[in-house]
């Protein structure tokens, strides 16, 4: 291509394009401006300790800048209350939206009420990649990038490239968007996309329900990604009249001829359910070689797996069942949204006569500092995105993940199974 | 930048992530960051927090710092005294937030360092020593916009002494 012809452009290119007023390609660096920036509450007290420090105590855009209390809520202990109470604070100081115990992981409210498609979401949480199923660039940082964020409305970004990630063919039964991307983790390595989007596009994404859309780009930090991406279609349209703001929706489109790194293809068709064995989420195995495994916990949730469809799927498994007597089943609901839906549906019924002990919305014992905690040698099964040593507090444990049916069906089991068998 | 800076080398494997750095245990330390900075790594090598030397260096391999957005794991690398992080590669996050918050992190063969070599960095040349081993080693340089971010003292103070992001001149 000659320099000054138009070249095609990823969703990442046009989105950024946009922000920083001019053209962009792969590896430029620019300064953008971010419509939404967010926090949680491991994240946040330090971003306001920084503006503080620096005696910048504002934010460029309080309407669309979210502090969420969602990953110790309700708090365990006096240290994380005071901390949340710098956030309330903040919030009193600021004008910006405080979302409290009980409203949800910030991931799941983000999507439900904040980002639109064309946006730029940065967020001091690693999984906030997630709103990328929107048609949204959205990444995550530390806590002092989001903070200059919140208080200048702008970030730098290098404009990553792109792996297309191109999934065709139908999931045989049992087999979940979950399982597709573990799947595509354990081929392609927890660094094999570092500093990479992943734009997932095909005719079996085409087909998925946005909640399966976010499980895919809620993961593409575990392949070391800077962001997953979905265009938004008539799919994202239908989400976003759902939630009530059908008028925010816009098609984002990548060019056909737009450049890629590297083009992935994928038979939908040809993936088994699989789980991701300690202590990385690329150790990824087939379910097959991991039967038998003993279960002591098993825990339904999170921003990967704990919306409508995950309890729907879990409910399903569990309906007139009994969770093993040696295993202990944790539900979370990934927002106030979700749980009051899933009551409605009868699934929290279901799951609590099934013997699950259901957790106020928010992260649960995914980040191990409540709700869970693992004793030695303990092993759980969880619907969540990572599995490192520690992860569920303990070093001393394991963790296994997996999509919800699997979960599910291990809850019943007492061991890991093949879901096929239950469903 | 700085002189020439040195210190002992303490070798770790690949895929140290934030919960191995900053263990989700101690969340509630976050807003007390000497004291989480005392459980620092201790999940990887339990040795470490208690015999780190200010001015040695963490030296490991590939992917470091993967997982969690959490800035505490690059903060209280440096709050325990370390000089720079050098490993084959980073995690994108961890790799920006080390910068913002003025830890060097440099991307180069860590192969032939073993634990506890006597090692010489000088950033500016771009050169590693490996005083035990006799050798040198050559890392990667810095993107600009970090150098600039670095050399102001991390992010934070970079925003405060220009009032906005001054990435070129």
């Amino acid at each position: 291509m000659y320099s000054g012809e138009h070249m095609g452009k990823t969703i990442s290119e046009k989105i950024i394009g946009e922000h920083a007023g001019k053209e962009v390609s792969a590896g430029d660096i620019v300064v953008a401006g971010v419509d939404v920036t967010a926090v949680q509450d491991g994240t946040g007290p330090l971003a306001v300790q920084q503006l503080r420090k620096i005696n910048l105590v504002e934010a460029k855009n309080p309407n669309r800048t979210i502090l969420f209390i969602d990953h110790a809520a309700p708090s365990p202990n006096r240290d994380l209350s005071n901390a949340h109470n710098i956030l309330r604070q903040f919030a009193k100081d600021t004008g910006v939206i405080l979302s409290e115990v009980g409203e949800g992981v910030c991931h799941q409210r983000l999507v439900e009420s904040y980002v639109k498609p064309g946006d730029i979401l940065i967020g001091a949480d690693s999984h906030t990649c997630t709103s990328g199923a929107l048609g949204a660039f959205s990444t995550g940082m530390g806590s002092t990038d989001v903070a200059i964020g919140i208080a200048l409305g702008k970030t730098w970004l290098r404009v990553p490239e792109t792996f297309k990630i191109n999934v065709t063919g139908k999931f045989q039964k049992g087999v979940y968007a979950k399982d597709l991307i573990l799947h595509i983790i354990g081929m392609i390595g927890a660094d094999g996309a570092t500093y990479k989007a992943l734009e997932f596009s095909g005719e079996t994404i085409q087909n998925m329900t946005m909640s399966e859309r976010f499980t895919l780009t809620n993961m593409a930090v575990e392949a070391g990604a800077k962001t997953g991406l979905v265009e938004s279609d008539e799919v994202t349209r239908r989400y976003l009249k759902e939630m009530g703001r059908e008028d925010e929706f816009r098609p984002i489109i990548a060019d056909e001829d737009a450049v890629y790194e590297r083009i992935i293809d994928i038979d939908a068709s040809a993936i088994e359910p699989v789980i991701s064995a300690p202590h990385t989420v690329d150790n990824v195995k087939s379910i097959k070689d991991l039967a038998g495994t003993k279960v002591d916990q098993v825990f339904i949730g999170t921003c990967t797996n704990g919306r409508l469809d995950d309890l729907e799927i879990a409910a399903s498994v569990l309906k007139g069942k009994q969770r093993h007597p040696d295993t202990r089943l944790i539900v979370t609901p990934a927002s106030k949204q979700v749980y009051i839906q899933a009551m409605e549906k009868g699934y929290i019924q279901t799951l609590v006569e099934a013997g699950a002990a259901v957790m106020a919305p928010g992260c649960g014992p995914c980040v191990g500092v409540h709700q869970g905690i693992l004793a030695n040698d303990e092993v759980c099964i969880a619907t969540q995105n990572r599995n490192f040593k520690g992860r569920m507090g303990n070093p001393d444990s394991y963790i296994y993940l997996s999509s919800p049916a699997t979960a599910a069906a291990a809850a019943v089991a007492g061991e890991i199974i093949d879901p096929r068998e239950v469903l | 930048m700085k002189e020439p800076i040195n210190g002992k080398a303490w070798k770790f494997g690949d895929d140290i992530s934030t919960d191995l750095i900053a263990p989700g245990r101690y969340f509630h330390l976050r807003t007390n960051l000497p004291e989480l900075a005392k459980h620092v790594l201790e999940d990887a090598d339990p040795e470490f927090p208690s015999n780190v030397n200010p001015g040695d260096f963490v030296v490991a391999g590939r992917n470091f710092g993967l997982g969690s957005s959490r800035e505490h794991a690059p903060t209280i690398i440096k709050l325990a005294g370390v000089n720079a992080v050098l490993a084959k590669s980073f995690a994108r996050i961890f790799y920006r937030n080390a910068i913002n918050v003025g830890l060097p992190v440099l991307i180069c063969d860590t192969d032939k360092v073993d634990e506890g070599d006597e090692l010489e960095v000088d950033l500016s040349a771009g050169i590693i020593k490996d005083i035990t081993k006799g050798i040198e080693i050559t890392f990667n340089p810095l993107p600009d916009v970090m150098i600039r971010i670095l050399n102001d003292g991390g992010l934070a103070s970079h925003i405060e002494k220009h009032g906005d992001f001054k990435l070129e001149d």
